[in-house]
């Protein structure tokens, strides 16, 4: 298979799968330079511990390839799902090898031609996976440089590279190119060391601003997503689905589906579905089983969870622990006792769950919206008992992840309904189910007590969060009594979450940086301080102090006491180890409790910044994303039921939100990147929180801050 | 059950033997192989599966292909003419104006559909005009920006 086939299999058509095994790559790709990497580190990519990692594949994680015209490609487990990896990650492969970078080309989340990745998330790809990309690249370019210096008869040290031509600096007519050089070759070489961090100024192509290279086939339609594959003979599958969570199926009657003209049902113990080459056929039929279902449901719903959370039997974890709470307690002059509450959230990506299983002699290929390719590949082969080997997955374009698609419960089911019926099965989620079969962020509550001297200083900090993450509950400010407690599910307990949960965007960070924030004002409020000064008193952080200045002269900052009537908000947070702050002006209707929310700027700190157009859409993205949890987002239940279940009940920002957007990248060309993707979205629910305390002294602790609420939260003023 | 639909598509006049009653969005892509034309809820809320029909924007999944008999049907993959992308695909592309991309060729069917009526829209009007259709990813700010450019570029004639 020539490699312009796999990029169009990879992206644009869904043709038959090779099923190609791994060690048939040279086989397959003929000559060239081929470079091998793994993480380097005690914590790989994965977040795992070494001695953790060992049931994984000893696989070395990637690989590039110099081909005999002289293209790169990287083959990455990762995948684009908008996050726009698919354009930085050549941008630092170009540089390291000195070539344009349109000749380096990716080749994403598949599987047979991939090695072993976890998974997209966590804003990781370019903090983890970029070095080792880089340290692979170097090594391929030191490779070239021997033959070069064998071929042009002069030492490596004579040797200059430009744009995939090596020439000898004393001889300019002497030059061969990576292309004549890779010529017949097959040279493996292996990476096991970290890669050194490298003078970023010299970079060409980092640092500076790429457009999306994938943009062009995405305003066409040209772009293939997983829903957009097409195979002979393939069918649409809809499956039956319970009314609830932790519904049972009593009794089954499908002989009404069945009079649907092309329709098939097919079964397997508790998974029922109808196949029909026609996918509105599929809709009719799956509606006329009449099924019967036995619940025991969780005794909960949207407004008991939060007491429901704070009686139940959890495992008490203290997490971070420094001084002693009583003596600051002691110490302090006014104290301060707050409860937050923060509900479940839909990813509510505008592709729903997606996958398309094709069973090919013993070879299963699956095409899926998935940010876990490798992932859907193991559960595969655990639910259908296939070897490694008679699996194959392949994640085309993403439609929106946002953690949601890091689960991959389509995948498995479309493998097991193309091995039931025999045929190519697509299987694509309704909105219904996306919004039912959801891992929705896990609601939580966080308490925090804490208090502060007659100078303003914070004498302790207790926090205390309830089965919400751990994940952005860092104290952040200097604080001599300190202490994080975790309140989490019990081993063997009863369940306290009553459906699927799962990461969110900078998972659970949102809630925790709402609920510190806010404590932060209040106390700030009190001490009769401005917020931004008191905010600087209490923080030694030098990257966040740097944000907080950053982002006050975007703003165009002007100190002043709250509540000022100003509508404005400040919020700070650390995120996929990049720093942030945001400020926010809003407007309060007092009669109704509308918010409109007129600006926001953010500054980040995310090191070296690959690719700051990118990084900027991440960032206008996170606070666009964000003002959904702060103001609407909410799953509504009772018991294991989802009540709302679709984008009119769910909703989700739309155009008449959007603010004026600032956003500031602070210069760190001589840091390793950080994340990008997520760390924006943390501060928006406490910077809205505040900048509405600010315009009105309503203090709101509870998100999302719908009009209702703020009403509710005015009466208190 | 099934008849024949004649309708334009993308420029071109097309029939089909098809069951009348199935949607527009789901012709277009099974049976023309449209795949361009998303399907984000199948209830009309999102605008994935935007459209134009006769130049106005419409929701696919909400029409039954016989609605479109006679009509003009254009979807994203009609838009560009002899390779060149239409001023509103180009925008989209010199502003960033997407990210997964999925809503994509629904916003642009939309903007391109009310740039057709309104060819030099406000800002509030554009956000007026986009308000139904649907972004997880939050782009919002560079299709506003995109909209405003296509339709600058399209005033001066082209």
């Amino acid at each position: 298979m020539k490699e312009e086939q796999i990029e169009k299999q990879n992206y644009l058509v869904g043709d038959k799968p090779h099923g190609i095994v791994r060690r048939d790559f040279f086989k397959i790709l003929g000559g060239g330079i081929f470079i091998f990497f793994r993480p380097w580190a005690a914590f790989d990519l994965f977040g795992l511990p070494a001695e953790q990692r060992r049931g994984l594949p000893k696989d070395y994680n990637a690989f590039l390839r110099i081909a005999e015209d002289g293209t790169v490609t990287c083959f990455t487990g990762k995948i684009e799902m908008g996050q726009g990896i698919i354009t930085s990650l050549p941008q630092m492969m170009a540089d390291e090898l000195n070539v344009q970078v349109e000749k380096v080309k990716m080749v994403m989340g598949d599987t047979d031609l991939c090695p072993y990745d976890q998974g997209t998330w966590g804003s990781m790809s370019t903090r983890f996976f970029g070095p080792n990309m880089r340290a692979a690249a170097a090594e391929g370019k030191a490779v070239l440089l021997e033959l070069a210096s064998t071929q042009l008869g002069v030492p490596v040290s004579q040797l200059e590279v430009r744009d995939g031509i090596i020439t000898d600096a004393k001889n300019p007519k002497s030059s061969v190119s990576y292309g004549q050089l890779a010529k017949g070759k097959k040279i493996e070489k292996f990476l096991d060391v970290k890669p050194a961090v490298e003078d970023y100024t010299k970079f060409t192509y980092v640092g500076k601003s790429y457009n999306h290279s994938d943009a062009n086939i995405k305003v066409t339609g040209e772009a293939k997503y997983a829903g957009d594959m097409k195979l002979p003979g393939m069918v649409f599958a809809r499956i039956l689905r319970p009314p609830s969570h932790g519904a049972k199926l009593t009794s089954v009657d499908y002989s009404g589906a069945e009079k649907i003209a092309g329709t098939k049902v097919v079964r397997d113990g508790d998974l029922i579905a109808v196949i029909n080459e026609n996918r509105e056929r599929a809709d009719e039929a799956i509606v006329k089983i009449k099924a019967e279902y036995s619940f025991d449901e969780m005794p909960v719903n949207d407004k008991t969870i939060f007491e429901y959370m704070l009686k139940a039997d959890s495992n008490i974890n203290v997490l971070r622990s420094s001084g002693d709470i009583e003596a600051g307690r002691q110490a302090s002059d006014k104290v301060f006792e707050s409860e937050f509450h923060d509900p479940y959230l839909a990813h509510a990506a505008i592709e729903t769950h997606t996958a398309l299983a094709q069973l090919e002699g013993d070879k299963m290929t699956v095409w899926a919206s998935t940010q876990s390719p490798f992932g859907l590949r193991d559960g595969i082969m655990h639910e259908l008992g296939l070897p490694e080997e008679k699996v194959r997955v392949i994640a085309p374009f993403v439609g929106g992840g946002f953690g949601g698609k890091g689960e991959y419960q389509q995948g498995i089911e479309a493998a097991k309904l193309a091995k039931l019926t025999g045929k190519p099965v697509m299987l694509i989620w309704t909105r219904d189910e996306e919004f039912f079969y959801d891992t929705f962020h896990p609601a939580g509550v966080i308490k925090i007590k804490s208090g502060i001297d007659k100078s303003g200083f914070i004498k302790f900090w207790d926090y205390n969060l309830y089965y919400s993450g751990a994940r952005g509950s860092d104290t952040l400010y200097d604080v001599p009594n300190s202490k994080t407690t975790h309140y989490e599910q019990k081993r063997g307990g009863s369940p306290v979450h009553p459906f699927g949960t799962g990461a969110w965007r900078a998972p659970n960070n949102n809630a925790n940086t709402f609920a510190r924030e806010v404590q932060i004002d209040i106390m700030a409020t009190s001490a009769g301080m401005d917020p931004l000064e008191f905010r600087l008193k209490n923080l030694k952080d030098e990257n966040l102090r740097a944000c907080l200045k950053a982002v006050a002269d975007k703003f165009g900052y002007v100190a002043g006491k709250t509540p000022g009537g100003r509508g404005i908000g400040i919020a700070i947070g650390t995120d996929a180890g990049s720093w942030v702050a945001h400020m926010a002006e809003v407007k309060v209707d007092k009669t109704t409790g509308k918010v409109q929310v007129i600006r926001i700027a953010c500054a980040q700190d995310m090191g070296l910044c690959v690719n700051p157009e990118g990084a900027t859409i991440q960032m206008e993205g996170c606070i666009m994303m964000g003002l959904g949890y702060t103001f609407t987002e909410e799953v509504l239940f009772e018991g294991g039921n989802i009540q709302n279940r679709g984008f009119d009940s769910y909703t989700i920002p739309r155009f008449s939100w959007l603010p004026k957007i600032d956003t500031v990248i602070l210069e760190r060309k001589n840091e390793p990147p950080q994340g990008g993707g997520e760390p924006a979205i943390i501060g928006i629910g406490a910077v809205i929180a505040n900048a509405i305390f600010d315009a009105t002294g309503a203090r709101l602790y509870r998100m999302p801050m719908t009009p209702a609420r703020v009403l509710e939260a005015l009466k208190k003023v | 059950m099934e008849e024949t639909i004649k309708f334009r598509l993308n420029g071109k006049n097309t029939e089909a033997m098809i069951d009348p009653t199935q949607t527009l969005l789901w012709v277009l892509r099974n049976h023309f192989g449209l795949t361009g034309t998303k399907f984000g809820c199948g209830m009309g809320f999102c605008g994935a599966c935007t459209v134009l029909m006769d130049n106005e924007p419409v929701r696919s999944c909400q029409l039954s292909v016989s609605e479109a008999a006679g009509k003009n049907v254009v979807t994203i993959e009609g838009l560009a003419t002899n390779g060149k992308l239409h001023p509103v695909q180009k925008a989209f592309v010199e502003h960033d104006a997407l990210q997964c991309g999925f809503c994509t060729p629904g916003m642009i069917m939309n903007a391109t559909g009310i740039l057709l009526k309104n060819p030099a829209p406000s800002t509030q009007q554009i956000k007026d005009g986009m308000e139904n259709n649907l972004c997880r990813c939050g782009a919002h700010l560079r299709i506003v920006e995109a909209v405003r450019t296509a339709s600058e570029e399209m005033k001066g004639g082209k």
